[in-house]
């Protein structure tokens, strides 16, 4: 564009299409095709795909939440685990609790318990955060090595008082009765389960992409992670705006632990750090602060990891971290770079 | 400066730190209402901090700022912009993933889009009707300076703080620029700017104040500092020169 095009508007058919950055996002069909052959069997490569969209779905609820929160206030929550952990134990204890509902043959009744837990869990996150934000990373804006020492200890206390109240043992948790087993068509098996994890993981997806570029709430995130500075020049208080971004962010990680307890059929209080250096690997791959690239790094590493775990069992242990330097040797600063001021 | 109306914005004493620097010593300015100040001075002067201290980006450690008369030293930002204080940054502050309509209709806080207004924006500034829905990372610099002019145009406001507008344009863009605030000056806006290029000072300023060493060394009205080129090669120094 010359400076003279802000004088003379230029004709329509001059103005050059908006490139948009499809590279990244053809990863995720790539992987899945380069896989099959490495996979060698139609029916086992269509089942470890959908195991891995379920897997990076799940992780992408988890995930989307920290990365705004560290877009938006640069803050470096290393205790967001700790929502996964509270929303799959609140998750299994409803579930349990529901035990009629999960027992019965009923796909609606099923679906409502599950329902059920994942609300539960996502509100009992959600307020958890609204006053671990208050305690814990408030006073501490602004000073990053302090944010890693007081969230990670944060986290540390919180998954005492879950040992403290739900005990130190494994919970086995049961998915509901018509969720158990699989779907088969032909030779492919696919689990039910992960196929209702597909969905959901979607849905949301679908419903937070909307919300980010349709409502002036969304915009108002979308612009705040670029240039906080001004937007509370425009007259926005970005602060009430972190606030419920880290307490929608904490609600989504308990959901996400919910699914995730029911995904591995077993919730442990360690199942939050466990999670924790997916996130990061994930949040770091997508580039900081960027949703879209969160749910694409995600899926990259749902799939990899499954792929992988079938392949060469033994580079599974390293498989993320390796996905992760190869992204960044490619793209140092993430898929989708945030342009900030 | 007719000393007996109440200026618009007056600082009193200002200091400001920034982490353990002492950038403002002690700031005396008074910005009468309607019409432009220019706020001129070598680049350090702290024209930027000055700024950025009135939209409380950066707070006072001491001395107070008042806007019609109320002391608004300790709001916070977003408090100071609803007061109808727009600002535009010298780094433009444009959302660069948001589209140049919603760039804009983020800035109009109090409501929808004025089409009207919008119309009267698009005379002074055509391409931004052109890249209407395109990203506004992808305008060019000239354009973008336009756009953050825009956003403090969409809605009325009372005070406009531009810092460094002209830089790095092309004069025919200056040009732009030199009309749409003459627009905003028409329409009772009060408007202080910053800036460099003392030849697009000198076409626009109602009254000129110029900073120094954290201070303001002098105030007055622009004409007796054009007509007295010793006062301008004494307080502008090479600055004058090196941006005619």
């Amino acid at each position: 564009m010359s400076m003279s095009a802000a004088i003379a508007p230029a004709k329509v058919e001059d103005l050059p299409a908006a490139p948009r950055d499809w590279l990244p996002i053809l990863l995720v069909p790539i992987l899945i095709l380069l896989a099959l052959p490495l996979v060698g069997s139609f029916p086992t490569w269509a089942t470890l795909t959908i195991a891995g969209l379920a897997m990076g779905l799940i992780i992408f609820l988890v995930a989307s939440g920290l990365t705004l929160v560290f877009g938006l206030m640069d803050v470096m929550n290393f205790g967001h685990g700790i929502f996964v952990a509270l929303g799959a134990f609140v998750g299994v204890t409803t579930i349990s609790m529901l035990g009629g509902w999960t027992a019965s043959s009923s796909f609606a009744l099923n679906l409502a318990a599950i329902g059920c837990a994942g609300l539960a869990a996502a509100v009992v996150a959600g307020t958890v955060g609204i006053a671990f934000e208050r305690v814990m990373v408030r006073p501490v804006y602004g000073l990053h090595l302090k944010q890693i020492l007081v969230t990670m200890g944060g986290m540390i206390v919180a998954e005492q008082v879950i040992l403290a109240l739900w005990g130190p043992e494994a919970r086995p948790m049961m998915r509901p009765a018509s969720l158990q087993g699989s779907f088969i068509f032909g030779d492919v098996a696919i689990e039910k389960f992960r196929l209702l994890a597909v969905c959901l993981g979607l849905a949301i997806f679908a419903a937070m992409f909307l919300l980010l570029n349709r409502t002036k709430l969304g915009l108002l995130i979308r612009a705040g992670v670029q240039d906080r500075e001004m937007v509370e020049a425009l007259g926005y208080r970005v602060r009430f705006l972190f606030i419920g971004v880290f307490a929608a962010g904490s609600a989504l990680a308990g959901l996400g632990g919910t699914m995730f307890g029911l995904y591995q059929e077993l919730v442990t209080t360690a199942i939050g750090a466990q999670m924790m250096v997916l996130i990061f690997i994930v949040i770091i791959i997508g580039g900081l602060g960027s949703v879209g690239g969160c749910f694409v790094g995600a899926l990259l590493v749902g799939l990899a990891s499954n792929y992988i775990g079938f392949v060469a069992p033994k580079v599974n242990l390293f498989s993320s971290i390796l996905l992760m330097v190869l992204i960044l040797l490619w793209r140092p600063q993430g898929l989708f770079p945030v342009a900030k001021r | 400066m007719n000393s007996s109306v109440q200026p618009l914005l007056a600082l009193d004493g200002v200091h400001t730190h920034i982490g353990p620097y002492h950038i403002l010593h002690g700031v005396d300015l008074a910005v009468a209402k309607g019409g432009i100040t220019m706020l001129l001075g070598r680049n350090g002067a702290g024209k930027t901090t000055t700024l950025r201290t009135v939209m409380g980006l950066w707070h006072a450690s001491a001395g107070t700022i008042r806007f019609d008369g109320n002391d608004i030293s300790e709001f916070a930002t977003p408090d100071v912009a609803r007061l109808d204080i727009a600002y535009v940054p010298e780094n433009m502050g444009i959302f660069s993933d948001l589209t140049v309509r919603e760039n804009l209709f983020l800035a109009a806080r109090k409501g929808p889009l004025d089409a009207a207004r919008l119309d009267w924006i698009f005379g002074f500034m055509p391409a931004l009707k052109t890249f209407w829905l395109q990203r506004a990372g992808l305008l060019s610099g000239g354009q973008k300076q336009m756009l953050s002019i825009a956003r403090a145009m969409v809605e009325p406001r009372r005070l406009l703080l531009v810092d460094e507008p002209s830089k790095g344009l092309a004069p025919a863009i200056i040009q732009n620029l030199i009309v749409a605030f003459g627009a905003l000056r028409d329409e009772g806006v009060t408007i202080l700017l910053v800036e460099q290029n003392f030849n697009f000072a000198s076409k626009l300023g109602d009254t000129v104040a110029v900073m120094d060493n954290g201070r303001v060394v002098h105030a007055g009205t622009m004409a007796a500092l054009v007509a007295d080129p010793e006062l301008q090669a004494r307080l502008l120094g090479l600055s004058l020169d090196s941006h005619q």
